[in-house]
């Protein structure tokens, strides 16, 4: 891990950096203008958030049906990054939707079913810090419940009535506006990456300290 | 076996539950008292808003839904009986369903008062589709003791396992509460609008199965501490 | 016989999901147009709101990183003691 942090740290940083260029020469869009621009940091947002979820998700699975120290912690980082993703996701959206909706929030199922999705993964770093022993193992429970709740977020959209534009949006998109968005999620990627590295190392040292608690004690 | 454990487990509960009536009465009166403070907190010119039915309908059962859950698991923590069921040479599974049907029953009867009480209150035509408004309640209430018995198995022996029942239960539960507020807010209408209800109580049956199945496959590995 | 139960679980969930599909909803917008330019006028109330999600981004990002760097220099310093102890025992 540690030779490749350096260059990853950089690189990342570097495709955060020259993303607005690519974003500022990217066309505006015809109905939404300048605005629509935060979709660039909006979509690839929700993309890292899913996909930190589907790490916890798979990782929860793996601790509860066969206690891995090294999935708790994989899962344990997930889902504090999936709640950091869903912050930003939770911001740029309603910034956006000022401009282009005139509302700040809309209880549009997308929307309701994102909050409640972030409020699940606040609830799960919640229930390892004060839950007292054996809550590695609750937390699990909710990240896998959480990651079942996902398929109905992406479906509602095309289900109920909504003013969100649809999902068939990002497939559909022109090649002139293509390439910034996969460059952002490309570097959202990167940044999950780089994030999920630190914070399970975080995980790791705090393990061994407890091991040697341990060892101390005896 | 699998079956026959469940059964006694329920049979366990009720016949516990019959000896003092504790937790169905206080729930019951819970339930009732919700319904009280949520229709004075509506009121507008001296009485209730009518469009507020269906919410308060799903918000009371809930909320007493929620403490039920709670103390069904506390009797056991306090009786030091989990560890002997854990023990007994039966399907885990088995144990997790006998306190699902418990809970059902449960929220079954307080439903029973709640929707009656609820349509007097409101003047709601609660009664206009009383099969389509039965799978509503049906749905939403397995969905519902689903996730929350297997969460209040998992929290007895957490510490802060009071306010962390509802903190995890609710965000997972949510589509729930979603789908038969507004099922129920179709049946209130002028005319019952049937199309949408049935909708509603098709998203509740997946619900249902996905998350009845997870919570089964989930209950063994997480009580095996 | 768990494969069983996942495949009973999958029918019903397909079946019972069909009415759910079958409620269609008016369209959103399927897709963007993109153009060359925008009116003046429509350009500037933006550019706050849009600066602003780009800064918000790069703050959470750098208080979740500062955070994680805040918890490892803490347990760091844990060991550190634990360590100086440790000889003694």
């Amino acid at each position: 891990m540690r030779k490749v942090f350096g260059p990853f740290c950089a690189l990342t940083g570097l495709m955060f950096a020259c993303a607005p260029f690519l974003i500022a020469r990217a066309p505006y869009e015809s109905t939404m203008g300048l605005v629509q621009k935060i979709f660039y940091f909006h979509v690839p947002s929700w993309f890292a958030m899913f996909t930190a979820i589907g790490i916890c998700g798979v990782a929860s699975l793996v601790h509860l049906f066969r206690t891995s120290p090294r999935a708790d912690r994989i899962s344990e980082a997930a889902a504090e990054i999936a709640v950091v993703f869903g912050l930003m996701g939770l911001v740029t959206g309603p910034l956006w939707g000022r401009k282009a909706w005139g509302v700040w929030w809309q209880w549009d199922a997308k929307l309701t079913i994102a909050l409640l999705l972030e409020m699940t993964f606040i609830s799960s770093v919640l229930v390892r810090k004060y839950g007292g022993p054996g809550s590695d193992k609750l937390a699990s429970a909710v990240g896998i419940f959480g990651l079942a709740v996902v398929p109905f977020v992406y479906e509602a959209v095309n289900i109920w009535r909504t003013i969100h534009p649809l999902t068939s949006v990002v497939p559909n998109l022109p090649a002139t506006m293509g390439l910034p968005f996969w460059f952002s999620v490309a570097a959202y990627m990167m940044l999950l990456a780089l994030l999920l590295m630190l914070r399970v190392n975080l995980g790791k040292r705090q393990a061994a300290l407890d091991e040697l608690y341990l060892v101390y004690e005896d | 076996m699998f079956f026959r454990t469940a059964w006694l487990v329920l049979k366990k509960d009720a016949a516990i539950e019959a000896k003092s009536w504790e937790v169905l009465t206080t729930t019951l009166f819970f339930a009732v008292s919700c319904v009280l403070i949520f229709s004075f907190a509506f009121v507008k010119e001296g009485r209730a808003v009518e469009d507020a039915a269906a919410g308060i309908l799903w918000i009371a059962i809930a909320f007493s839904g929620t403490l039920a859950l709670g103390r069904t698991f506390e009797r056991e923590r306090y009786g030091e009986t989990l560890r002997a069921l854990l023990l007994a040479p039966a399907p885990r599974a088995a144990l997790y369903v006998g306190k699902l049907l418990g809970m059902l029953a449960l929220l079954g009867l307080a439903e029973l008062l709640l929707v009656p009480l609820i349509a007097l209150l409101f003047q709601a035509t609660l009664f206009a589709r009383p099969l389509l408004l039965i799978a509503l309640l049906a749905g939403g209430t397995v969905g519902f003791c689903a996730v929350g018995t297997l969460f209040a198995a998992m929290l007895v022996r957490a510490r802060s396992r009071d306010v962390l029942l509802p903190i995890l239960l609710y965000p997972i539960i949510i589509p729930v509460i979603i789908a038969g507020v507004r099922g129920t807010a179709a049946l209130l209408g002028a005319t019952p609008d049937e199309p949408t209800a049935i909708m509603w109580i098709g998203v509740l049956g997946a619900f249902d199965v996905v998350f009845v199945t997870l919570s089964l496959w989930t209950f063994e590995p997480l009580m095996a501490e | 016989m768990s494969l069983r139960r996942f495949l009973i679980a999958l029918t019903s969930f397909v079946l019972l999901s069909a009415p759910a599909f079958a409620l269609q909803p008016p369209k959103g917008q399927s897709e963007f147009v993109p153009v060359d330019s925008v009116p003046l006028t429509d350009q500037l109330p933006a550019a706050p709101l849009l600066i602003t999600a780009y800064a918000f981004v790069w703050i959470a990002a750098m208080v979740y990183v500062w955070s994680i760097w805040r918890r490892m220099n803490k347990v760091e310093a844990d060991m550190r003691v634990l360590a100086q102890k440790m000889p003694h025992r």
